[in-house]
C-alpha cells in the first residue's frame, strides 16, 4: 500500500501523454453478441486506469480497441483528440505497449532481442535498441545476465517482467496491459504490482489495465471502471469512493467483503491524535513507572525505537525497565501508513493501543483506542453505500 | 496404346476370383504386422513413458528404421526370409508400425491429465490397476490415431512387395506394367485406396466405440506418413 | 557379406554409365529435383493456409491420401500413360507423394503456435508478413523441417522403386540384379540406397541443429 493519497497525480504539461477518450463505443459481433455496449469514459494522461469486472463484461475487449487489435462497431476511441481508426493499425500499435496474461515472448529470441523487438520494428540502430533494452531490464528488476537467456529459461515472473519492459522499450506513452499479472503466484503478483506503481511513480505513463481482481483494481488504480456483463459501465470512480459509495448492488456485490475494512485503507493515519506521555525509557527506575495511573506502556529504547508494552501492575518494586519482559506491539508510520495500519497495529497489542512511528522507526506517540473508535466514528460518516 | 481405355470393365469381370484373392494376401501381410507391431510396441511404449532415457534412444532408432526405404529392406531380408514370401514383406512392415506406435503410446500416456493421474492415486489405485482402468483408456485416442496411419500405410507398403515377388495387389501394377495394360494398375489403386479407406473407417469406428466420452476429431491428426 | 565385397570390391561397380557415381549422381538429381519443386509448392501453400486457416481441409484430405495411395501403382500408371521420354513423367508422382507431408506439417507448425504468441506480435505492431516471417515461421520451424525429412526420405524410397519403370539412379542395381538374379548386385544397391537414406536423415538433423533457435527447441526437449 505504498502510494496511496498521492490521489490524481498532478497531469505534467510533457508532450508524451495521451488522453484516451471512450466516446459511446460498442462492439456487436456478427453473431449478435454485444461485447461492449455504448462505453463512454476517459483514462486520463498519466493516470492507471483499470477496468474491472466479471468475464463477459467486455473489459479485454474495451482494452483491445485501443489498438485495434478489435474494432468497434459504433462510437469513437480518441488518442489526444484523434480517432484511432484513421490510424494504420501497426504503425498505431507501435507507439502503444502492450502486456498480456501469458507475456507472449517471442520463445526463438534472446530476452535482450525480445525486448527490443519494437525499437528494431522503428528502425532503431541494433546497438541503441540492445542498450535500451538492457537499460530497461536493470529497470524492471531483472538480472543484466538473464539478457542472453531465451523466455524458457525464465520463471513465470521473470517472464511478466520481460513483457513490461518489452512493453516500455519505445517509450510509448500510452501502455495496455491485459490481465498481466493473472497467471503467477499471489507473492509474486504483489511483487510486480508493487513494481508497476515503482515504475509508474517514475514513468508516469497513460495506462489502461484490465484485472477481474477487484482487490488489485484498487491497488493499482487511479480510476477504476466496474464494467457489468454486456459491457455496459457499472461505475468509474477513484478506489476510496468506489469503496464508500458504490453506484448500485452489481459494483457493491462485485466488491465483496470487508468493504469497510478495505475503505480505511483510503483514510490517512496522520490526523490521529498522539498522547506522548505513555512512552517511557528502558532506563527509567520500574518503581516510578508503576506510580502512573495508566494500565499500559511503551518501553522505547536509548534510540527512541519501541521494544514493547509493559502492564503496570506486573512492574518489579525495583530495577529498571529493561529487565522486564516486553509485550509485543504493533507500530505504524505516521505520515505513511493509513487508518487500516493504525488500526492493524492497535489489534496487535495487547493494550489496544496502536504505536505511532516516524519514517526512521522512532516512537511518536501512541494512539488509543478511545481515539481510533472517533476515527472510525468519522469514517462511517463519510460512507454513504 | 492410344486405343488403350484406361479400364476394360471386361477384364475385371473375368479375373474377379484372382482380384479377391490378392486382396485377402494385402488384408494378411498389412494387419498381421499392424497387430505385431502394436503387441511390442504397447510394452516399449509404457517402458518410455516410465523411463525417459530409454524413449530418447528407442526413437532414435526407429527414426533410422523407419528411414530406410522398404525395397532395400525386402532385399536385405531375402537371404533369410526368402523370395517371394510373406515373411519378407511383413517383417519391415512390422517395424514401420512399431516407428509409428511406439511414440503413440508414449504421447497417449502423457496426454493422461496429470491431475487425473495424482487422483487415482489418492484414491488407492494400484499401479497396475492405475494403468489398465485410468492410464490406458485416457491414452486410447491418441494410440488409435496412430494406429489409423500405421494401418492405413502398411496396407499401401504391401503393394511394394510385388517388385520382390510377394505384394498382394502391388502384383496388378507388375502385372500391367509388364503387359503395357493400364486396366490392373487402376484397379489395384482403387483396391489399395479403397482398403486403407475401410480400415481406417473400422478404426474409427472402433475409437467411437471404445472412448464415446472423446471425440473422433480430436485424434485424427498427429499422422505423419506413408513411405514407399 | 561376401555378397558386398563382390559388389563394392569389383572395379566394374565404380566406373561406366552404370558405375556408382553416376548412379548415385542420377539419385541424388531425381530426388533433390522432386523434393525442390515440392518444397516450392507445399511450404507457401502450408504457410498460406497455417496463417490464414483457409483450406484447412485440403490438408487433411492430402495426408490421408497420400498415405493411402500405393506409389508403385501410381509410378507405373502415370508413366504407362505418359511414356518415358522424357523425366516429368517420374517426377510427377514423385512430386506428389512429396508435397502432403511437407504441407501437413508446415500447416500444423503454424497452426500450432501460441495464440497469445500471435497476439502479442500483432499487438507490438508487427505486419502481417512480418508476423508470419519472424515469429511464425521460426516458432513452426521444426515441424516445417521434419515435414522436408519425411519428404526427403520418401522421395529417396519412391525414386529407388522408379528405377522398375526405367529410371536411372540407385534403384537400378535392385531391379536389374533381382531380374537377372545376380543377388550381390541386388543387395549392393539395397546398401546404398539405405546409406542414402540415413544421410538424409542425418543431414536434416545437422539443418535442425543449425537452423532452429535454441530457445525454441529447448523448449521442446523439456516438455
Amino acid at each position: 500500500m505504498g502510494r496511496l493519497w498521492q490521489g490524481g497525480r498532478a497531469p505534467a504539461g510533457d508532450q508524451g501523454l495521451r488522453m484516451i477518450t471512450f466516446d459511446d463505443v460498442t462492439k456487436r459481433y456478427p453473431d449478435g453478441t454485444v461485447a461492449v455496449d455504448g462505453l463512454s469514459l476517459q483514462a486520463p494522461s498519466g493516470e492507471i486506469t483499470v477496468f474491472v469486472g466479471p468475464s463477459g463484461c467486455g473489459k479485454t475487449t474495451s482494452l483491445r480497441m485501443i489498438n485495434r487489435m478489435i474494432d468497434a462497431t459504433g462510437g469513437r476511441i480518441l488518442l489526444d483528440g484523434v480517432d484511432v481508426r484513421t490510424i494504420d493499425p501497426p504503425t498505431l500499435r507501435r507507439g502503444i505497449g502492450y502486456v498480456i496474461q501469458q507475456a507472449g515472448l517471442f520463445p526463438h529470441r534472446k530476452i535482450v532481442d525480445n525486448v527490443a523487438t519494437v525499437p528494431y520494428l522503428l528502425g532503431w540502430d541494433r546497438r541503441k535498441a540492445r542498450a535500451r533494452a538492457m537499460e530497461l531490464l536493470e529497470r524492471v528488476g531483472l538480472d543484466p545476465k538473464l539478457a542472453g537467456r531465451y523466455p524458457f529459461q525464465l520463471s513465470g515472473g521473470q517472464q511478466q517482467r520481460v513483457g513490461v519492459a518489452r512493453a516500455l522499450a519505445a517509450d510509448p506513452p500510452v501502455l495496455l496491459m491485459d490481465e498481466p499479472f493473472s497467471a503467477v503466484d499471489p507473492i509474486v503478483r504483489a511483487s510486480l504490482q508493487d513494481e508497476l506503481l515503482r515504475l509508474q511513480a517514475e514513468l508516469n505513463k497513460t495506462i489502461v489495465f484490465v484485472t477481474h481482481d477487484i482487490d488489485e483494481a484498487i491497488k493499482l488504480g487511479d480510476r477504476v471502471a466496474v464494467l457489468r456483463v454486456g459491457g455496459r459501465l457499472a461505475q468509474l470512480a477513484a478506489p476510496a469512493e468506489l469503496l464508500a459509495d458504490p453506484a448500485d448492488d452489481f459494483v457493491r456485490e462485485f466488491l465483496g467483503r470487508d468493504r469497510g475494512i478495505r475503505r480505511l485503507s483510503f483514510i490517512p493515519g496522520d490526523g490521529l491524535r498522539l498522547r506522548t506521555d505513555l512512552t517511557v525509557p528502558a532506563s527509567a527506575e520500574a518503581a516510578s513507572a508503576r506510580g502512573t495511573a495508566e494500565p499500559w506502556l511503551v518501553v522505547v529504547d536509548a534510540d527512541g525505537r519501541p521494544l514493547g508494552w509493559v502492564a503496570r501492575e506486573d512492574l518489579p518494586d525495583s530495577g529498571t525497565l529493561a529487565g522486564v519482559p516486553a509485550a509485543p506491539y504493533g507500530a505504524f508510520v505516521r505520515g505513511r501508513d493509513s487508518l487500516r495500519s493504525a488500526l492493524d497495529a492497535a489489534l496487535l497489542s495487547p493494550s489496544g493501543n496502536a504505536v505511532a512511528v516516524d519514517g526512521s522507526g522512532r516512537v511518536e506517540g501512541v494512539v488509543t483506542r478511545q481515539e481510533l473508535d472517533a476515527a472510525l466514528a468519522r469514517a462511517a460518516e463519510g460512507a454513504r453505500g | 496404346m492410344a486405343e488403350e481405355p484406361l479400364v476394360r470393365w471386361d477384364w475385371i469381370g473375368r479375373n474377379w476370383p484372382e482380384i479377391l484373392e490378392l486382396v485377402a494376401d494385402n488384408v494378411v501381410m498389412a494387419l498381421v504386422p499392424v497387430v505385431v507391431g502394436l503387441l511390442v510396441a504397447l510394452p516399449l511404449g509404457l517402458a518410455g513413458a516410465r523411463w525417459r532415457w530409454f524413449y530418447q534412444p528407442a526413437v532414435g532408432v526407429m527414426n533410422v528404421v523407419y528411414s530406410l526405404p522398404s525395397l532395400a529392406v525386402f532385399i536385405v531380408l531375402i537371404p533369410i526370409t526368402g523370395l517371394a514370401t510373406r515373411t519378407t514383406v511383413m517383417v519391415p512392415l512390422v517395424f514401420y508400425a512399431m516407428a509409428v506406435l511406439i511414440p503413440a503410446v508414449v504421447d497417449g500416456l502423457a496426454s493422461v491429465p496429470d491431475h487425473v493421474r495424482q487422483s487415482a492415486v489418492a484414491m488407492g489405485f494400484t499401479p497396475l490397476r492405475r494403468l489398465l482402468a485410468v492410464e490406458l483408456p485416457i491414452a486410447v485416442p491418441v494410440v488409435l490415431a496412430g494406429l489409423r496411419v500405421a494401418t492405413v500405410s502398411s496396407v499401401s507398403l504391401v503393394s511394394v512387395g510385388a517388385l520382390v515377388g510377394r505384394g498382394g495387389l502391388g502384383y496388378l501394377f507388375i502385372d500391367g506394367w509388364q503387359r503395357q495394360f493400364p486396366t490392373p494398375i487402376v484397379v489395384g489403386i482403387v483396391l489399395v485406396v479403397l482398403l486403407a479407406g475401410a480400415a481406417d473407417l473400422l478404426l474409427v469406428l472402433a475409437q467411437r466405440w471404445l472412448t464415446p466420452w472423446a471425440s473422433a476429431r480430436t485424434a485424427a491428426r498427429s499422422g505423419r506418413r506413408g513411405a514407399a | 557379406m561376401n555378397w558386398l565385397i563382390e559388389f563394392f570390391g569389383d572395379p566394374a561397380s565404380w566406373s561406366g554409365p552404370d558405375g556408382i557415381p553416376v548412379r548415385f549422381a542420377e539419385h541424388l538429381e531425381f530426388a533433390g529435383l522432386s523434393l525442390l519443386l515440392a518444397m516450392l509448392v507445399a511450404v507457401p501453400l502450408g504457410l498460406w493456409i497455417g496463417h490464414t486457416g483457409r483450406g484447412a481441409l485440403l490438408v487433411v484430405l492430402s495426408a490421408n491420401a497420400a498415405r493411402a495411395l500405393p506409389t508403385l501403382g501410381l509410378l507405373v500408371l502415370i508413366v504407362l500413360l505418359m511414356g518415358v521420354g522424357t523425366i516429368a513423367p517420374v517426377l510427377i508422382p514423385l512430386v506428389a507423394l512429396a508435397v502432403p507431408p511437407i504441407l501437413v506439417n508446415t500447416y500444423e507448425g503454424v497452426r500450432g503456435v501460441d495464440p497469445d504468441l500471435r497476439d502479442a506480435a500483432y499487438g507490438m505492431g508487427l505486419r502481417g508478413g512480418q508476423v508470419l516471417g519472424r515469429v511464425l515461421v521460426p516458432v513452426a520451424l521444426p515441424l516445417i523441417l521434419l515435414g522436408l525429412r519425411t519428404a526427403a526420405i520418401q522421395v529417396v524410397a519412391t525414386a529407388t522403386v522408379a528405377a522398375y519403370v526405367g529410371l536411372g539412379g540407385l534403384g537400378r542395381y535392385i531391379i536389374d540384379g533381382l531380374a537377372t538374379q545376380r543377388y550381390p548386385l541386388a543387395v549392393g544397391g539395397a546398401v546404398l540406397v539405405a546409406l542414402l537414406a540415413l544421410t538424409v536423415q542425418g543431414l536434416f538433423g545437422l539443418l535442425q541443429r543449425v537452423l532452429v533457435s535454441p530457445g525454441v527447441s529447448g523448449r521442446q526437449k523439456i516438455r
